[in-house]
């Protein structure tokens, strides 16, 4: 996709996340890779609107560093939070591999990744983990969210795992096929909208 | 300029399940009622309704029915020397938010308290002696017992159409259901529900260790059913969207399905949304409530309520929050023990075992919100506490409560969390595991409280609430015991692979969902220096205004707070209209 075709991601955010997603979900047997589900067209979404914009988010000052028992304590929105730690990850591999995190290669990335994820790895100005952590989690949303928001293409992610989706009336179900396989054809909400 | 209006009869502060019961009870009592109720209008029709409510992202991950932080929050510190920082998202406890209130958004689990639970403090010290609780656990007595409560208990059962099996049938022990309740003078309005295959299997493993396995009391429904009300509900569709979302089928018991429909068209009531009580207009020399101040979140007007008689019926925090705000009563200060305002905090200490069956088939989607089975063997004082150095217990249960997507995939330890290694234990294990929880008792602490933070503030320039709370002693005993209880019966369960056993220690995280019980800061008790209400729920303060909610509970029991808070709130419902109605006055005096 071309930059223009983003609300919010600028190219080397996109290709910055199409790199991480699809390390995190690659392709094989079980599911098309996360950006062939649309993941990144998903992280878009969700970070050129309401949720990117810090919306539910309490942002007053003033802003201190907490325990991590306190959860989130930068005044960052969601998508000033992504530029700032997909620009503190590239210049981090740039210094530790010679390259962005998209020229890596897979075993580079999957090596950056471990990296990150044990904590070995520490960004300039910006927290690895918390990043890395956030990242999962915007990934796996756009892998299982409804398809309604752009992500889990064909409901990829849902017949990964054997989730039905809608409607989700198990009424009678509940007792015929009580430890018993349900294999239904899963279903979203763009199917009876 | 503050927009004074007509007089009322009675003002309410917050529209969940007491608000509405509350409502209900005193429009029947003659009373001209008006609502305030900050969230906005919601009608299952028009916000729970198929398809969209099945929408995991916007529900239950991005919390849509939930309280939004940005308007307000609170502020946590472990302990009292420390300072409190913002929960700027929402994560240990999802506070609901909009007509109905945590009501539209619950699990649907409905047990009453027992009536040791009822007597905490005595029964403990008649059994174990004087010296045996520590000085810092700061528990008491409610102010009144199980036998008095029974009835109301009994009243909100039938209003939701509790699904369940009794276990002590006005003294006469049932097997199946839960022996270790108090006596109950009627069964539950409606058969329990269908096991869900995770719960036979923890059911047969408890047999098998001698325990009681008995079906969760739930409010969601076995049978279609017709409550006192008028309202019917229908049995449940087992569709594993309860928690964070309303009812698609009117099948779970919230204010919604079961007592607004007769509400809304009671002549007498007037609800009024958007409208975010700010104060309680308080006449100290005359000991009374005279009227509430609100903010209508539409216009942004000031708007002053008088009325007869006032009934902060909202949320724990905010039940606390505005008696701080109102100047009403002294705030409780943990240095001198003196003060009652935000004393015993208190929250769940849960703990919880995975458990995985290669060659069974778990179907974790096909679920509801209140379906488990349980065991109350380690709960209360239904076991020996000599030696072990702590006090209470904990519900153990089993039972998938939804398999969403996003949020519900377990694997087994050791898995990574991202790439082919992920994906393959994602896949093979999604519909083969569940957790055995560890609902635990939190008893009061001396230095957990609420109080108004110094330096944050709320949407409306408010000082935010702030928690000082941290997991002690006997909190951490209780979880690892209780929780090694959950890995026995784990363990005899024969899994393929048995995940780690997580008690509750180290301290109090905001960040992983633990419950939404949330209980204290206006507590009730038998003396005005140690309680903020006395036994019918009247402030000691101002004998026109009746606090109600899990806000009276003095520490928080091991089972869910629904139950009792209903009881409360017909029980408070009933002291108001046959009592203080006929002859307005203190309805204890000491």
């Amino acid at each position: 996709m071309a930059e223009a075709d983003y609300l919010t991601l600028s190219a080397a955010e996109a290709a910055f996340l199409k790199a991480a997603a699809d390390t995190i979900i690659p392709a094989d047997a079980l599911s098309p890779s996360a950006s062939e589900c649309g993941v990144i067209d998903f992280i878009d979404c969700e970070l050129a609107g309401p949720y990117g914009e810090g919306a539910r988010l309490y942002r007053d000052g003033p802003i201190m560093k907490g325990k991590p028992e306190h959860g989130y304590q930068l005044g960052l929105t969601p998508r000033e939070f992504f530029r700032q730690g997909i620009a503190a990850a590239d210049a981090w591999t740039e210094a530790r591999f010679g390259k962005s995190f998209a020229a890596l290669s897979e075993a580079e990335r999957q090596n950056a990744f471990i990296e990150i994820e044990s904590g070995k790895a520490a960004f300039d100005d910006f927290e690895a983990r918390e990043f890395f952590d956030a990242l999962l989690q915007i990934v796996m949303e756009g892998f299982f969210a409804d398809p309604y928001y752009g992500g889990n293409r064909d409901m990829a992610g849902w017949k990964m795992i054997g989730y039905p989706g809608l409607p989700a009336d198990y009424q009678h179900a509940m007792e015929h096929h009580r430890g018993k396989r349900i294999t239904l054809k899963p279903r979203s909400i763009g199917d009876y909208a | 300029m503050t927009k004074r209006l007509k007089r009322a009869d009675a003002v309410i502060i917050g529209i969940g399940w007491s608000g509405s019961i509350l409502a209900r009870e005193l429009t029947k009592a003659g009373l001209k009622v008006v609502g305030l109720e900050r969230g906005k209008f919601r009608t299952p029709e028009a916000d729970f309704a198929l398809p969209h409510i099945r929408d995991e992202l916007k529900y239950a991950v991005r919390q849509e029915l939930i309280l939004d932080p940005s308007l307000e929050t609170l502020t946590l510190r472990h302990a009292p020397h420390e300072t409190a920082l913002p929960l700027r998202r929402f994560g240990a406890f999802m506070p609901g938010m909009g007509l109905g209130g945590a009501g539209t958004i619950w699990n649907g689990m409905t047990w009453r308290f027992t009536p040791w639970e009822h007597q905490l403090r005595s029964r403990i010290t008649e059994r174990y002696g004087k010296g045996a609780l520590a000085a810092e656990l700061t528990i008491s007595d409610w102010a009144m017992s199980y036998d008095e409560l029974e009835p109301y208990y009994d009243r909100f059962e039938k209003l939701c159409g509790t699904s369940g099996k009794a276990g002590n049938l006005q003294g006469r022990l049932i097997e199946g259901g839960n022996i270790f309740e108090g006596p109950r003078q009627s069964d539950y309005p409606n058969p329990p529900l269908p096991r869900s295959h995770g719960g036979a299997l923890f059911e047969a493993a408890a047999k098998s260790l001698g325990y009681h396995p008995y079906p969760t009391p739930s409010a969601n429904l076995s049978r279609e059913y017709r409550n006192p009300e008028g309202a019917v509900l229908n049995p449940t569709i087992f569709c594993g969207h309860c928690d964070r979302f309303g009812c698609a089928t009117n099948s779970k018991a919230s204010p919604h399905s079961t007592i607004l429909p007769s509400l809304l068209l009671e002549p007498l009531f007037e609800l009024r949304t958007d409208a975010w009580a700010t104060e309680i207009v308080y006449d100290k020399a005359a000991r009374k409530a005279t009227a509430v101040r609100y903010v209508d979140m539409v216009s942004g007007d000031e708007v002053e309520q008088p009325a007869d008689l006032v009934l902060l019926c909202a949320y724990p925090f905010s039940n606390t929050k505005l008696l701080l705000l109102s100047g009403i009563g002294t705030p409780y200060d943990p240095a001198t023990g003196q003060g009652t305002v935000g004393k015993n905090y208190c929250y769940q200490v849960t703990g919880n075992v995975p458990v995985f069956f290669e060659h069974e088939e778990i179907n974790p989607f096909m679920a509801t919100g209140a379906n488990a089975m349980n065991i109350d063997d380690f709960n209360g004082d239904n076991f020996d506490h000599e030696g072990l150095g702590f006090f209470g217990g904990a519900l153990i249960f089993a039972s998938p409560v939804h398999g969403r997507p996003i949020m519900g995939r377990l694997t087994p330890p050791g898995t990574p969390r991202w790439g082919r290694a992920w994906k393959e234990a994602t896949a093979k294990w999604y519909s083969h595991g569940f957790t055995i929880h560890a609902s635990g008792a939190n008893f009061a602490h001396r230095e957990n409280y609420l109080d108004l933070d110094p330096t944050y503030r709320d949407k409306l320039g408010r000082p935010l609430l702030r928690m000082t709370y941290n997991f002690h002693d006997n909190d951490v005993k209780l979880s690892a015991y209780t929780t090694g209880k959950a890995a026995e019966i784990a363990k005899a369960m024969q899994p393929t692979v048995m995940g780690t056993p997580q008690p509750r220690r180290g301290n109090f995280n905001v960040v992983p969902y633990q419950s939404t019980h949330n209980t204290g800061g206006t507590i009730m008790g038998a003396d005005p220096k140690s309680s903020v209400v006395n036994r019918y729920l009247q402030h000691w303060d101002a004998d026109n205004l009746f606090v109600v909610g899990a806000s009276n509970f003095p520490q928080n029991p091991g089972h869910p707070p629904t139950g009792a808070v209903g009881a409360l709130a017909y029980w408070a419902a009933d002291a108001i209209a046959t009592q203080y109605l006929k002859s307005p006055g203190p309805l204890v005096h000491t």
